[in-house]
């Protein structure tokens, strides 16, 4: 046994690799794009790739092996991690309860038409889902790629790691990144589907006044009517709407705060550096990783022009017209499309003001996407 | 000479007023910004005309319907 460094054991593809994490701790820091995300993940992929640090190690049939081999017993601090968290599906579900402690059903529950919406926009997970198909993935592959569609970050790891774990570096990575592109994204796909008059429809800007007692029988009926619907969803509609009452009851304000801030933090942590360290040179360096890459994109793409189609289809039978643009905010990264309909609907008529409008189909879309994910687990899983 | 009056579409806090009374303003031009749902979003002007009335300050919590400014165009 000899003392090793790690510069003879550096391949291209580490150090490429490397090069890709400190590109996302850039964007991260400098451009502010998802920092929350994508510091943890950029430099989990920069730690992974130096070599023999053992971070990732698994034992495959008694050897041990320096980076995350799917099967093998974890044998490493991430790879713990990664493996009891992740691949046990914990993680990302408790995500969620942190997220439903953080959303208001409000302007959900004062217009109950944008659920609609919000299924709307789960379009584009299904097209790239078949797109995928014929590009020659698997069918579980495709599910976890379609489902980027849908904008939402632990929902992806969640049915990757269930349905095709090989791809949980790259399609985690793909879901945050374009979440964060959602402003780029978004506008010219909304500008193509829509007229400048469509733009400029008006939405008188007050919401119907929202009790106390709705905000408490949401989370409750919902889960009860969901999960009766689609019980595979069960873990990550369970989870959103008990944290949702948490927050809504009035009488836990406690575990709401903690499941909001600092529970939602220490797992935001955990899964961060995870999946960057999944993302070895020999786990993301393939020509599969561009093409979930690209599908992703065209999967966020299809998902808005879904939602704002689907806007249009609804106008024409409301007397009291909606603004197609909120259709958009269906893919669930909220706030940011919520936010992106906001600023396009102000800039086509200044005395437009939706982004409360916006925010319905907002959170109907994450209840969309995690609908979707447990319609494919009861399916094909 | 009409007069719009301009209210908040959103409660929030005021971060900044960016008119003040005799100000010529153009349509699309930011009167104020309100921080609400952790989000600064300006309130924009709806059309071409003179800030006649404008009664906020910075720091202050404002509610739907709460009067802006009033517009003479």
């Amino acid at each position: 046994m000899s003392f090793q460094t790690g510069f003879l054991n550096l391949t291209w593809g580490s150090v490429l690799m490397i090069l890709i994490g400190c590109t996302l701790l850039y964007l991260g820091i400098k451009h502010k794009f998802e920092p929350l995300l994508l510091v943890p993940i950029g430099f989990g992929v920069l730690l992974v790739n130096l070599p023999l640090g053992g971070l990732m190690e698994t034992i495959v049939e008694g050897k041990v092996v320096e980076s995350y081999i799917i099967g093998g017993e974890p044998a490493g601090l991430i790879s713990r991690v990664f493996y009891y968290g992740l691949m046990w599906e914990i993680i990302p579900c408790f995500i969620f309860l942190g997220l439903g402690a953080l959303t208001d059903f409000g302007p959900l529950i004062a217009n109950p038409k944008t659920l609609i919406l919000g299924a709307a926009a789960q379009f584009g997970v299904y097209f790239v889902f078949f797109a995928a198909l014929l590009l020659g993935f698997d069918i579980k592959e495709a599910c976890s790629i379609g489902i980027i569609g849908g904008a939402d970050g632990p929902t992806t790891i969640y049915l990757t790691s269930l349905m095709a774990p090989h791809l949980i570096g790259v399609t985690a990575v793909a879901a945050y990144t374009y979440m964060a592109c959602v402003p780029l994204i978004q506008p010219p796909v909304i500008k193509l589907c829509t007229t400048k008059k469509e733009r400029a429809i008006y939405m008188k800007p007050q919401l119907r006044p929202v009790s106390k007692t709705e905000k408490i029988l949401f989370p409750i009926v919902g889960t009860i009517i969901i999960i009766l619907l689609v019980p595979k969803s069960a873990p990550l509609i369970g989870m959103f709407m008990f944290g949702n009452l948490i927050r809504e009851s009035g009488v836990t304000e406690r575990l709401a705060d903690t499941a909001a801030n600092a529970f939602m933090n220490i797992l935001t942590i955990l899964v961060g550096i995870s999946v960057g360290c999944f993302m070895s040179a020999d786990n993301f360096l393939n020509i599969k990783s561009l093409e979930v890459f690209g599908l992703g994109v065209i999967a966020f793409a299809t998902a808005t022009a879904g939602g704002v189609l689907v806007a249009k289809f609804m106008n024409l039978f409301l007397k009291e017209k909606i603004n197609p643009m909120i259709g958009a905010a269906g893919v669930s990264a909220v706030p940011m499309s919520a936010r992106v309909v906001q600023r396009m609907g102000q800039k086509a008529n200044p005395r437009n003001f939706l982004l409360m409008h916006a925010m319905g189909p907002n959170v109907a879309g994450v209840i969309g996407t995690a609908a979707a994910a447990g319609l494919f687990l009861g399916m094909i899983h | 000479m009409a007069q719009e009056n301009v209210e908040f579409p959103i409660t929030g806090k005021i971060t900044s007023v960016n008119v003040k009374k005799g100000d010529a303003v153009n349509e699309g031009d930011v009167l104020c910004f309100i921080e609400s749902m952790k989000m600064e979003n300006p309130i924009l002007a709806p059309v071409n005309g003179k800030v006649v009335k404008i009664d906020i300050s910075a720091g202050q919590v404002v509610e739907v319907g709460q009067l802006v400014a009033t517009i003479e165009y």
